[in-house]
């Protein structure tokens, strides 16, 4: 019963995280629970995102970065020696900041793309049934029902998002990264992918990078600040709790000031 | 208690901030008559038309002075109206619509010319299926001086530029494409790439005539001192192709967004697989157009075709076995050695028309160049 489960528990122990020379985040630790949102915020450059990017191995794409420590998706190491970085990346999918669908493609390979891509045989039906499944899972599938070969491009900036979380959900990952979903997004669209967040909570463990407190504040359950002491210097975790703690009565003095406005 | 905070906001301070700018001010733009520039123009074309024709000026030396009178006139005119802007306006709209005449006036002259002088020779059935075996003297002047019709065609040559060009192509496209997918997608910066880049670069410059000795001398070290045959041509053709497929396709594939390669990778998705799938559909219309450019630029060479393929009259389809003849080098002969030195009109004919198949076919390849990108460009929805 608990294997079939997909959401699964994070640890990060004392990760360090270099781009080249440049010591980009230092000795992060923490414990990320699964069916749980978390949320990252902080100022701009503090290394939340270049931290969310090495949950699943993406970081290494940029040439020069590399990374020192331990990420354990229940107890397995990612950066263990023997891993393949395109099986972690299918277990822990990603969003990223700017809704980017295939431009070659229509809305249901969009979705399908991650199953196809990897030359999975896919029969008719069953792409049909897949394709649905996570364009339900990404409340899309009412939208574009009627519209399934038109290009992925020809939807709004909100609907390419949510086609791209279809399309990270078709590869039934354990975890869902997010870069800040949201910043290119208007309101309504917004408010759409916090309240999808919430439902895929129950399904999978949800990290999130953000620069809105207030999306913080509403979708998480926990929060994680990050902050760099001057520019040039590491990022740094500077707390993480449960987000009422964290947004109520946090235990740093930076933390406060980072979220009354003070700074950043 | 609000005003003097107010005040000290927006104010004076900013006024005196840009004090250093109060002498910039927009010239003012006057209505001008309607029609002002036409009839400085009308004024151009008739003092154009009065030297050519009242005063015995040659034509071109008339249109250059009535173009020189038009950009002076119309900078004048609306100077006196409408202003000084508008006038400058004016006066750099007419030198770059000269600009462009002066482009365009070659190569309409060109293929004006070639139409002209071989057009209906190249469209004649028994031109595009004859050769020139047996081709003499004697047909040329029995052609003159009795109307007999005219014998020997480019079948031969088009036959051999079409597979010299194809192989050309063949070695080309993959070596060309794999180099630059290395260049994009691999190398980045290092040393071996930017090693590449630079010995791409100079194989760019490389005159054609030296790659035709280096694939004759190739041959010739392989194959034994004076071996000429097609693919010799072709191997000297690729030397040119190959540096302009690699930095063709190289813009393509870094145009394309970075963020694609990251979604992919992201689903899981191998790297290899990401290229194949993701990257080089997506840039499929810029490598396809690219590669037709490439394949134009190749399919006129002469020089090194002379020297590495050598020359035919007769039809040779076995690109591995002897010399083959070319379009180019069809034209290049009949123009200097003429099969009847007394009547050389039917050879130069045949050269025009030689010239017009090769005018087709680089028009052609441009034409199917856009239509692929056309065809392969990214779908945008609506």
């Amino acid at each position: 019963m608990e294997k079939s489960d997909m959401s699964k528990r994070i640890d990060i122990n004392d990760l360090n995280i270099f781009y080249g020379a440049f010591h980009a985040v230092k000795d992060v630790t923490m414990a990320i629970e699964p069916k749980t949102v978390t949320a990252f915020i902080g100022p701009s450059g503090c290394g939340k995102s270049t931290f969310l990017r090495t949950l699943n191995r993406m970081h290494e794409v940029i040439p020069g970065a590399r990374v020192e420590g331990e990420v354990s998706i229940d107890g397995r190491n990612l950066y263990g020696r023997g891993v393949d970085p395109v099986d972690v990346r299918r277990e822990v999918g990603m969003v990223f900041q700017r809704p980017n669908p295939f431009p070659t493609m229509s809305i249901k390979e969009n979705v399908l793309a991650g199953v196809r891509l990897n030359s999975k045989r896919l029969s008719s039906g069953a792409a049909d049934e897949l394709a649905e499944r996570s364009l339900r899972g990404a409340n899309l599938w009412n939208e574009v029902k009627d519209r399934l070969d038109k290009p992925g491009s020809s939807l709004s900036g909100g609907q390419q998002q949510r086609l791209c979380i279809a399309r990270a959900i078709a590869v039934q990952p354990q975890v869902l990264l997010m870069d800040e979903p949201c910043s290119a997004l208007d309101p309504i669209s917004t408010l759409a992918i916090e309240d999808l967040i919430n439902e895929l909570k129950s399904d999978y463990t949800v990290v999130i990078v953000t620069h809105n407190m207030q999306q913080a504040a509403r979708v998480s359950d926990r929060t994680g600040f990050f902050n760099l002491e001057a520019t040039g210097q590491p990022g740094q975790l500077v707390e993480f709790d449960d987000t009422q703690r964290i947004f109520n009565n946090p235990a740093q003095q930076a933390t406060e000031d980072y979220i009354s406005g003070r700074f950043g | 208690m609000s005003t003097p905070t107010q005040e000290r906001t927006t104010g004076p301070r900013m006024d005196h901030e840009l004090d250093h700018l109060r002498g910039v001010v927009p010239s003012p733009v006057r209505p001008a008559p309607p029609h002002l520039s036409l009839m400085v123009l009308g004024g151009a074309v008739l003092a154009t038309l009065l030297l050519h024709l009242a005063l015995g000026r040659s034509l071109v030396l008339s249109v250059v002075i009535g173009y020189l009178l038009y950009v002076v006139g119309v900078n004048v005119a609306y100077r006196l109206t409408a202003g000084a802007r508008v006038a400058t306006d004016h006066t750099m709209r007419a030198l770059i619509y000269g600009a462009f005449v002066l482009a365009i006036i070659p190569l309409i002259s060109l293929l004006w010319t070639v139409v002209e002088n071989g057009g209906a020779t190249a469209l004649n059935p028994d031109f595009l299926q004859q050769t020139m075996n047996g081709v003499t003297g004697v047909h040329d002047k029995a052609y003159v001086e009795d109307g007999a019709p005219m014998v020997g065609g480019a079948y031969h040559a088009i036959i051999g530029t079409l597979i010299i060009t194809g192989i050309a192509a063949l070695i080309s496209i993959p070596v060309g494409l794999f180099t630059a997918i290395y260049l994009v997608e691999y190398g980045g910066l290092n040393r071996l790439s930017r090693a590449i880049r630079f010995l791409v670069d100079v194989m760019t410059g490389i005159p054609s005539i030296v790659a035709g000795l280096f694939a004759f001398a190739l041959f010739g070290v392989l194959f034994g001192v004076g071996t000429k045959n097609g693919v010799a041509g072709a191997v000297a053709l690729s030397v040119l192709m190959i540096p302009t497929v690699v930095r063709n396709s190289e813009e393509m594939l870094r145009i394309v967004p970075n963020e694609l390669r990251e979604a992919a990778l992201a689903l899981g998705v191998p790297k290899w697989r990401t290229i194949a799938k993701v990257v080089l559909p997506t840039a499929a219309s810029g490598l396809a157009s690219g590669i037709t450019l490439a394949i134009a630029r190749v399919i006129g060479e002469t020089a090194p075709l002379l020297v590495a393929v050598g020359f035919t009259r007769v039809l040779n389809v076995n690109p591995a076995d002897g010399p083959m003849n070319n379009l180019a080098l069809y034209a290049y002969y009949m123009f200097t050695r003429p099969l009847n030195p007394g009547y050389r009109d039917p050879s130069i004919e045949r050269a025009w028309a030689a010239a017009v198949l090769l005018v087709i076919c680089v028009i052609a390849l441009n034409l199917l160049a856009r239509l692929i990108a056309k065809f392969f460009a990214p779908k945008t929805g609506s």
